[in-house]
């Protein structure tokens, strides 16, 4: 039997599929205006690459801003508790987890247990999640991907005033029409977002090891500016954007043993 | 005696000549990036209205976020005095003061002689300021001087944005437009939530009659009609609200001078 995890975020629906605490597939898809056919086709995809079907799932669990959403017979579980369960998976040293999505950031503190200390969210203010990131690209026309590599080419330190991402967004185009070059730019705009989830990261207490998961980890630019705040090097998982649906899955997979 | 005010905001410069009390001209012009071109610009048209040059000018004040680079200004004052004193010119009897700008949103209380007695402001967050105004004419595709009217032209129900962050309210807009929603309903839901917003950062300094509305959004008559439903006041606006802060300037430097000769 085998147990599925659904994170089904703003931007992108994640699903991860488990066997005997063994991540068998994992699927990635974009959740665009129906999250429920986003989860349909995420998980639809995740149980072709594993080789599943539908009657040899034991249980479901989703997380996310759409866990509600689930297609299919499920539990839910808290994205802290799916965050801190998959971060323990890849790193058991982890204590800290700092997860940065498309529309949230989320910290938790945990134990070695698994069991949450403490924890900050935001999801009011767009400063210091993706979605910015994204927004800075469109105004720079530079792929998301590329961001964080162009970022470490920096000429000059600019500091961008703004928290608001779109007061910044205005002052990019100011520093653009001023001629600065975009890496440099970039570079201010990664340090600003870095410090706005380093500010969260602090109230909720940093215990070593750290872990970075999420979309936002796969910047470069700010798991390194973020690793110079704490003053440790930060552990990224190869798929930092699919740990909540891994931690998703192991906790199906739990539930579906206790009963 | 003549004399200037001049007002840089984040979105638009304002000049102002004033003489004898009388406002003889001004100009109102969109910010350039290089802020010197914006300071330049707006007292060259409010100076050629008036066929007057800066050599004319007694004394010229400055105001607002860009009030540090005017060269030609003996003195730079804060845009919430300025705009108290613009606001009492145009009605004596004003004490609740609202201004807001392409980037920030005041609420200001005043005395009787136009000086401020309490302010509150917000700065930091597009959310309940004028530029989220923007920022939604941009997605729906219309002209910002339409939003308001649109506003109240409700065609099924109000949309209720849930969101307070501009960058998120903007997705959910959108969202509520793939879905069909007409664009005058998801229009009062953001008007909605922006009068909601700058009302409660109204209560912080407490509203009392006169209530007077300057700035872009006066200009906006869905804001406008929302906020005198919730203070219960019949807000107060000055034919071109957004000369406020530059009229404030110019009445500063009025009075300057006039100290100046008396002693």
């Amino acid at each position: 039997m085998v147990a599925i995890g659904v994170d089904i975020g703003s931007l992108t629906t994640k699903v991860a599929i488990v066997r005997d605490s063994k991540v068998m597939a994992h699927e990635v898809v974009l959740t665009g205006e129906s999250s429920h056919e986003a989860a349909t086709r995420a998980v639809q995809g995740a149980m072709s690459l594993a080789g599943v079907d539908i009657k040899d799932v034991a249980k479901f669990v989703s997380t996310g801003v759409g866990k509600s959403e689930l297609p299919y017979d499920g539990e839910q579980a808290t994205e802290v508790l799916c965050a801190v369960k998959g971060a323990l998976f890849y790193y058991p040293s982890a204590r800290t987890v700092i997860d940065m999505g498309a529309e949230s950031v989320r910290v938790s503190r945990c134990g070695a247990n698994g069991r949450v200390l403490n924890f900050g969210t935001n999801d009011k203010c767009a400063s210091g999640t993706g979605t910015f990131l994204d927004t800075i690209s469109k105004a720079l026309e530079i792929k998301v991907e590329d961001l964080g590599p162009l970022s470490l080419q920096a000429k000059e330190e600019i500091i961008i005033t703004a928290t608001c991402a779109v007061f910044a967004e205005s002052e990019v185009v100011g520093l653009i029409a001023r001629g600065k070059d975009k890496a440099s730019i970039l570079g201010g705009i990664i340090k600003s977002i870095a410090s706005r989830v380093y500010g969260l990261t602090n109230r909720v207490g940093i215990n070593k090891d750290v872990i970075f998961i999420g979309g936002g980890a796969k910047n470069i630019g700010i798991s390194k500016s973020l690793g110079d705040l704490i003053k440790q090097e930060l552990l990224i998982p190869p798929d930092p954007q699919i740990v909540g649906a891994v931690g998703a899955a192991l906790i199906a997979q739990e539930r579906s043993q206790a009963s | 005696m003549k004399t200037a005010g001049i007002d840089i905001g984040s979105l638009t410069g304002k000049a102002l000549i004033l003489e004898d009390n009388n406002i003889i001209s001004w100009s109102l012009i969109p910010t350039n990036p290089d802020s010197n071109v914006t300071v330049k610009k707006a007292i060259d048209i409010a100076l050629e209205k008036a066929n007057l040059s800066l050599d004319d000018m007694d004394y010229v004040v400055s105001t607002g976020y860009g009030r540090l680079v005017v060269p030609f200004a003996q003195r730079n004052i804060t845009e919430i005095s300025c705009h108290a004193k613009g606001a009492h010119w145009f009605f004596p009897e004003v004490r609740t003061i609202l201004d807001m700008g392409g980037q920030d949103c005041k609420a200001i209380r005043c005395d009787d002689t136009g000086k401020v007695a309490n302010f509150a402001m917000n700065d930091k967050c597009a959310a309940g300021a004028g530029r989220s105004m923007e920022v939604m004419a941009d997605i729906l595709q219309l002209p910002l001087d339409d939003l308001g009217k649109l506003s109240l032209e409700i065609v099924e129900a109000e949309v209720s944005i849930s969101n307070t962050c501009v960058v998120f309210a903007k997705s959910e807009a959108l969202s509520f437009l793939r879905r069909g929603k007409h664009r005058s309903d998801i229009l009062a839901g953001v008007c909605e939530a922006l009068a909601t917003r700058v009302y409660s950062l109204m209560q912080r300094v407490g509203i009392e009659q006169e209530f007077v509305i300057s700035g872009g959004i006066a200009k906006n008559i869905g804001i406008v009609k929302r906020l005198a439903d919730k203070t219960g006041l019949n807000p107060r606006i000055a034919f071109e609200p957004q000369i406020v802060g530059a009229l404030g300037a110019a009445l500063f430097a009025q009075e300057i001078m006039q100290r100046e000769q008396q002693t």
